[in-house]
């Protein structure tokens, strides 16, 4: 196995991965220690296993998809999700938008679930396996998808979930020990890398798909992430400046968008 | 019918947060899709840093505007 050639998918993957997988512990942990153990496990083994379902279904149908037209579908999506990523985290660095906190959401889920009408305890909460079914299914379709982009086109797929499996182990394990959310991982930094190494290789793999020539083929990835790195840090600078020639920031708390 | 409703708005949401960015990024895919082959062979090895110019423009106006009016 070649790291420089597997490397980068890893690392994506791992970090991309890593993300998602803190956001679906937080809201497992909050249901979890407001409705019981057994509803928030239930829940999130229940999404577990459709994701795994929906994986061996359409896993292998990847294969049959020609090339260039997987390239450009994949590229358009990571670039859709990339940019998304990116856009919020230039505004988050901004200050326009508040920073991603996993204690303010763990403590705004445990709330919102001990403001629900309690179940007698031989009843199945189903209220809170909803919400962990909900998380995990979301968040880990995300994986799923990150997998993908990062590993399929490459032919990547097994280093790339790997790198996912490893930030799933480190995230539960950690959870495990601190029974807390993860509030200290630097979620926002690392959706900004994420944001830029997505929005990088869906750049890429566009370009790939409608056979244009990349300069330095597979290397141009870096100078794509570099200059990506190089103009957001840009406007970062340029709108904090002009938010403080104009009107006030807007508080950290501001929650007017998703996650 | 109504979870079926919130899955597809939940995955669309994975992809979508500001419909002008993702409309301006499908749109200049679709222009370079159809343009860029019909530049002369000279041009071939500008397609792809060309289409990338356009990407990174469109978010960087993307979140200009989006700040001006979140100020």
């Amino acid at each position: 196995m070649n790291w420089s050639h597997v490397g980068p998918s890893v690392v994506a993957s791992f970090l991309a991965s890593l993300v998602e997988f803190v956001e679906a512990l937080t809201i497992v942990l909050a249901v979890g220690s407001v409705r019981g153990w057994r509803p928030a496990l239930i829940g999130t083994l229940a999404g577990v296993v459709f994701l795994a379902v929906l994986v061996l279904a359409f896993g292998p149908a990847l294969q049959l998809i020609p090339l260039n037209v997987l390239q450009l579908v994949v590229g358009v999506l990571l670039l859709l999700f990339g940019a998304r990523w990116l856009r919020k985290a230039i505004l988050r660095a901004g200050g326009v938008l508040g920073l991603h906190d996993e204690e303010a959401i763990y403590a705004r889920e445990t709330v919102a679930l001990q403001q629900e009408a309690a179940q007698p305890p031989e009843r199945l909460d189903w209220v809170a396996v909803a919400t962990t079914f909900k998380a995990v299914t979301l968040e880990g379709l995300e994986v799923v998808f990150i997998v993908i982009a990062t590993g399929a086109l490459g032919h990547n797929l097994l280093p790339a979930a790997l790198g996912a499996a490893a930030a799933g182990i480190v995230v539960i394990s950690l959870g495990l020990a601190l029974h807390r959310p993860l509030a200290r991982v630097p979620e926002n930094t690392l959706k900004y890398a994420v944001g830029i190494l997505l929005s990088s290789f869906g750049v890429f793999w566009i370009g790939e798909g409608l056979k244009f020539t990349w300069p330095g083929e597979d290397l141009s990835l870096l100078g794509l992430a570099g200059i990506f790195l190089i103009a957001s840090l840009a406007a970062v600078a340029l709108i904090r400046r002009a938010t403080a020639l104009g009107a006030k920031p807007l508080p950290a708390s501001r929650q007017g968008e998703t996650p | 019918m109504k979870a079926l409703l919130t899955a597809l708005q939940e995955v669309y949401g994975l992809f979508v947060e500001d419909g002008s960015l993702a409309i301006g990024i499908l749109l200049w895919i679709l222009l370079a899709a159809l343009l860029f082959p019909r530049l002369p062979e000279s041009a071939a090895p500008w397609r792809a840093p060309l289409f990338f110019i356009g990407i990174l423009l469109l978010l960087l106006e993307n979140v200009w505007r989006s700040a001006r009016q979140k100020k």
